[in-house]
């Protein structure tokens, strides 16, 4: 019933089969040598990224009025744009088209990017503090690639479910600079992913911190804060100015919203568009990296709660 | 704050060695006797308290406290203890999330907490108040998710599948998603989970806790066919004592992080010096019968009285010398009440600190 589901999932699921199908290819080559943990692997993530994605999908009520929200606040952030840019022309380098483009591309990944919460951080911060990570920590995974996959299903489908249609009614509403070139869109939605892994490799760091504050809610509160403004869902940090704007635009929430956003304008082109992904990829090496080192401290040294 | 004092040291938060490799089991090569072996394991937990405004002074706390025992390959052991008395502390200990601060600890020939994912193949571990199964979607998906997890093979995981369902009456229930269904159908659920990739060992963790007659029943008639067929071996921890009587050959009661009882049902009895109850009617209402050696009267009733005796004595001698003495029209006896003797246990150690 959900091979479907397989064509329609962007990115992150995709090169999940992907690459278990090239595996399974390799491995009729080489009979019963290299017998795939790899393969194994790729296979039991994709399928805990598509019960991510199913997850979601249960909540149709829950989905649609997302949708109206974002829609909403995409005519309510555009006007407010207008209004500004009227003011200040090609404020940050963008006119007023792009600018636009930018209010319901935000909008579209806003969900997705969990860029005003949401995700699995909440989740994964509960289940620390209640010690139901303790049924997560007797499966024969690792914790963070079974998180990260969840949450990349997760993704998938609040960019279709909640992504789709804002923008669309954006398009029909506004005049957007939205690229024609399919290569374009294929490298935005690369950005995109690596965007929402990077933003996983953050929101993992603060949901572990919970192993030692036991209650989560101030670094989540700090940590929501930071990428609102960070990443450029209250403003592109293209409008940053001076040394700040170009502080700003090298921390990693710039790879989540702003990145992603400059490679659909047609920004980063060329070797541009290979700086910015390899920027975005940079930062999600050393984020999960890093998340890697959190965990193994964390479950070696913390404890984990209730009876 | 409470924190592992221990020196947290080489864990693997994930395998990396060959032995880990899919699910080529080496099959456990031990004495079947020791199968689950523990020699003088500690916990310690670094507890800070307030005192005074800014000071916190730290305590140690000691949840296991020097416990040793083993359990052979196949036997069914209840792991009993008022609230706070270390079980749930082992339990994650032989699982491998917590690291013990002292003492050996041996499942399967494994160190659990140094290769906790190569263990976690071979167990099973069902928490009566956690859940393994995805909350928002379909039984089902859940089962898939542990074939693929557990690597099982497809016609093995077919064949555990259709065991569940039908022992656990299942069948309706795979398309219904997790969060429908009721405690007991959700129990089932997570002991199916638990199951399907054949764990060598079973853990439960109060499996009947909030369930129904009913469900209960289902639940301790399936644990017993598993024990009985797959010769599993299940540690149960519960605070049903049913359970324990109807499940367990064994018992363990475990209080202050300490083992104070490990043996036979019946042995507990005595251990607990428990009594046994004649309940007499008499032809008529009479003062409390108080000349019948070896025996006293602990409640009256009209005609109806009850004599309280050690449960390890005969209740002839009592018979006959009640029937001698007094118009003796009917009697019964009652077995004592393993909850009163366990309450007991527990008070007089608590007394005894």
């Amino acid at each position: 019933m959900w091979l479907g589901s397989g064509l329609l999932l962007p990115a992150p699921a995709l090169s999940g089969h992907g690459t278990g199908a090239g595996q399974s290819a390799l491995r009729e080559a080489t009979p019963r040598q290299s017998d795939g943990k790899g393969e194994h692997e790729m296979r039991l993530y994709a399928a805990v990224a598509v019960n991510g994605f199913r997850r979601y999908a249960t909540y149709r009520v829950a989905t649609a009025a997302g949708v109206f929200t974002n829609t909403v606040f995409g005519f309510i952030i555009a006007y407010t744009f207008i209004a500004l840019w009227s003011e200040r022309p090609h404020l940050g380098g963008y006119d007023q088209a792009q600018a636009l483009t930018f209010v319901w591309v935000s909008q579209a990944l806003l969900a997705a990017c969990a860029l005003l919460g949401g995700g699995f951080q909440e989740e994964l911060q509960e289940r620390i503090r209640s010690g139901d990570i303790a049924v997560d920590l007797y499966r024969p995974v690792d914790l963070q690639s079974w998180w990260l996959a969840s949450e990349l299903g997760r993704a998938a489908f609040q960019l279709l479910g909640r992504g789709v249609v804002p923008l669309a009614v954006g398009a029909l509403a506004f005049d957007l600079a939205l690229p024609a070139d399919p290569l374009t869109w294929l490298a935005f939605l690369l950005a995109v992913f690596l965007g929402i892994v990077v933003g996983f490799g953050v929101r993992y760091l603060v949901a572990l911190c919970s192993f030692w504050l036991l209650d989560g809610a101030g670094v989540t509160l700090i940590a929501g804060l930071a990428t609102t403004f960070f990443s450029g869902v209250l403003l592109p940090l293209n409008a940053f100015p001076g040394g700040f704007g170009e502080f700003v635009r090298t921390l990693p929430w710039a790879a989540m919203l702003q990145v992603p956003v400059d490679v659909l304008l047609g920004r980063a082109a060329g070797t541009g568009l290979l700086t910015a992904l390899a920027f975005q990829a940079g930062w999600a090496v050393a984020l999960l990296a890093a998340g890697r080192a959190l965990q193994a401290l964390a479950t070696s040294k913390a404890v984990v709660q209730g009876g | 704050m409470v924190r592992d004092t221990m020196r947290g040291g080489e864990r693997t938060a994930h395998d990396s060695g060959p032995a880990a490799l899919g699910g080529e089991r080496v099959a456990y090569d031990g004495d079947p006797a020791r199968f689950i072996e523990l020699d003088g394991v500690e916990k310690v937990f670094d507890v800070r308290r307030k005192a005074g405004l800014l000071r916190r002074e730290k305590h140690q706390v000691r949840a296991v406290d020097g416990i040793s025992f083993t359990v052979p390959r196949g036997q069914m052991v209840g792991y009993i203890g008022p609230n706070g008395a270390g079980k749930s502390t082992t339990i994650k200990m032989l699982t491998g999330i917590l690291v013990p601060s002292g003492g050996r600890l041996r499942v399967a020939g494994i160190d659990p907490s140094r290769e906790r994912t190569r263990l976690a193949r071979r167990i099973g571990v069902v928490f009566g108040q956690r859940t393994t199964l995805w909350w928002d979607l379909p039984l089902r998906d859940s089962y898939c998710l542990v074939h693929r997890m557990y690597k099982i093979p497809d016609a093995r995981y077919r064949e555990n599948l259709e065991r569940c369902v039908e022992l656990l009456d299942l069948g309706d229930l795979l398309d219904v998603p997790v969060r429908q269904l009721s405690l007991g159908q959700r129990m089932r659920g997570d002991i199916a989970a638990a199951l399907l990739h054949d764990p060598e060992v079973l853990y439960l963790d109060e499996p009947t806790i909030g369930l129904d007659v009913v469900s209960k029943a289902k639940v301790r008639d399936f644990l017993r066919d598993v024990n009985a067929d797959l010769g599993m071996t299940v540690l149960l921890t519960t605070h049903d004592l049913t359970d324990i009587e109807q499940l367990c050959e064994r018992v363990m009661v475990i209080d202050h992080g300490r083992l104070v009882y490990d043996g036979g049902l019946s042995g507990l009895h005595a251990v607990g010096e428990s009594e046994r109850t004649l309940v007499v009617d008499l032809e008529r209402e009479l003062p409390p019968i108080d000349d019948v050696p070896g025996a006293r009267t602990v409640r009256v009733e009209g005609p109806r009285q009850w004599l309280a005796f050690a449960a390890t004595a005969s209740a002839a001698p009592l018979v006959a010398a009640v029937a001698e003495r007094y118009p003796l029209v009917d009697l019964s006896v009652r077995e004592p009440d393993i909850e009163a003797v366990i309450a007991k246990m527990y008070a007089e150690r608590s007394a005894e600190r």
